[in-house]
């Protein structure tokens, strides 16, 4: 019983139980189908992603949604796209490059070979950010660096090292404030399909796909970047994730968040010092 | 009511202080707030800015941060943030509407945690951010209050809000807080 509005609304909840239900099954199939574990994602997030895919491929329910998946691998291409793709920029965050030169660069100054892994590089404007800083401090020469991600299409996107013209002027900006030492101009010509970086930058780059939800330490690094990654992830499934980037650092070894993310109150924190608490960057202690 | 969520944009700065002085005493809810700014952190002093209007704690949340009573969330410059129940949480889709935080994306989140427990609230603005949000929030059972388009800085936002959601209540700013105060006691006001 209850007025025609009560109603409405317990239907409401039955719909968005529904959804949850539909939401589940599709991470179950596709974990069974194609091996990729969505299921410890941040749901609100995942969500949005997930519904605009739908859309996208002209339908109106998530288990529709599902169907499809299960016998097109190109359309779960499509949704892996849509759940690695981050639309992040070149030296985003200048003062965490800043702080990378002043606090982490003399440190790594001390080793003779440096293997750093950017874990999640998605389309690479991270790799060429810090590929492009190291070349400054002189340490190009002896830094290896590892940069992975779950999608071979945002690598294939890495590698080519072409990023979209209209954005020059804003990473050129923030290129200045992260304490660029050069003219960023040098570092990339305008071409006809976009702003294309000098090759010789990711010479020392290696790009190989890695699942962070699913395979394992694969190297011990001297530096780990892993920045807004984890934000979709939930917190236990977070938890997981950075025990295995603390198992890859060495000893002294430094870690880096994103800006919002923090190692504050989780089974990790004792095992790091802070370096900088502003821009999140750890040195792993024991 | 369980939880409070707010967008603004343009004049949005007088708008949320205003809103945050009138927040009724014996409203417990976390409240968050969408503001779009830029997002250029060194010319960002908006969150010291509220800080002056408020004597609840304010916080630019971390990813996953809980929510907690009497608390304001502020979504931090140049990050889309989301509502999960009981907690927040981050992302870096795209801007949308040239906005990052969105007002829908953190607006359709909160419905879709909170349902008919949400009360959104759109504020002063110049584009139409936050009109699928409220539409959102209504179709979840929650309830929309649009700053009245007549006196708000610049009527715009409202205006497409309530274009998406006919039935909000329309208040001027200054009424806000006894709107809010009535809401918090469990009344519906439609």
């Amino acid at each position: 019983m209850g007025t025609i509005e009560q109603r409405e609304r317990r239907g409401e909840e039955r719909a968005a139980d529904l959804e949850e239900l539909e939401l589940e099954l599709l991470l179950e199939a596709v974990f069974r189908r194609y091996g990729f574990d969505f299921r410890g994602y941040a749901p609100a997030s995942l969500k949005r992603r997930l519904w605009r895919r739908v859309r996208a491929e002209g339908m109106e329910t998530i288990a529709a949604l599902q169907q499809r998946l299960l016998r097109d691998p190109l359309c779960m291409e499509r949704l892996l796209l849509d759940l690695s793709i981050n639309v992040t920029a070149m030296f985003r965050d200048p003062s965490f490059y800043l702080a990378f030169r002043s606090k982490v660069v003399p440190i790594l100054r001390t080793y003779p070979f440096l293997r750093i892994w950017i874990a999640g590089c998605s389309t690479g404007e991270e790799v060429y950010s810090l590929a492009i800083l190291l070349r400054e401090e002189g340490l190009a020469e002896r830094a290896r660096i590892y940069a992975t991600d779950i999608n071979e299409a945002v690598l294939d996107r890495g590698r080519k090292g072409v990023f979209p013209l209209d954005r020059m002027k804003e990473y050129t900006e923030n290129y200045l404030r992260a304490g660029g030492k050069s003219s960023f101009s040098e570092y990339y010509l305008a071409a006809y399909e976009g702003a294309r970086f000098d090759p010789a930058l990711v010479d020392n780059v290696v790009f190989a796909r890695h699942n962070l939800v699913q395979d394992g330490s694969f190297n011990e690094f001297q530096v780990v970047l892993c920045r807004n990654v984890m934000i979709y992830f939930d917190r236990s499934l977070q938890q997981r994730v950075l025990d295995l980037l603390a198992d890859s650092l060495a000893t002294f070894g430094v870690l880096a968040l994103g800006h919002k993310e923090s190692i504050r109150f989780t089974e990790q924190e004792p095992g790091f010092e802070v370096l900088d608490a502003d821009q999140k960057l750890y040195r792993k202690v024991k | 009511m369980e939880l409070l969520v707010v967008g603004a944009s343009w004049g949005g700065l007088h708008a949320v202080s205003s809103l945050l002085r009138q927040l009724p005493d014996d409203l417990d809810v976390p409240v968050v707030i969408a503001q779009h700014r830029s997002p250029d952190p060194r010319a960002d002093v908006l969150l010291e800015l509220l800080a002056g209007h408020t004597e609840r704690r304010l916080s630019e949340p971390d990813d996953k941060e809980p929510l907690r009573p009497r608390t304001i969330y502020l979504a931090a410059s140049d990050y889309h943030l989301l509502v999960e129940r009981g907690s927040l949480a981050l992302s870096l889709e795209g801007r949308i509407q040239y906005s990052r935080p969105s007002i829908d994306v953190l607006f359709e989140s909160a419905a879709d945690a909170y349902g008919p427990e949400l009360v959104a609230i759109i504020l002063t603005g110049a584009n139409s951010d936050g009109a699928a949000g409220a539409a959102a929030v209504a179709r979840a059972g929650g309830t929309v209050v649009v700053e009245d388009p007549a006196s708000a800085e610049r009527p715009e936002m409202p205006r497409a809000a309530l274009a998406a959601v006919p039935d909000a209540l329309v208040r001027p700013l200054e009424a806000l807080g006894a709107t809010l105060a009535e809401l918090a006691r469990g009344r519906s006001l439609a």
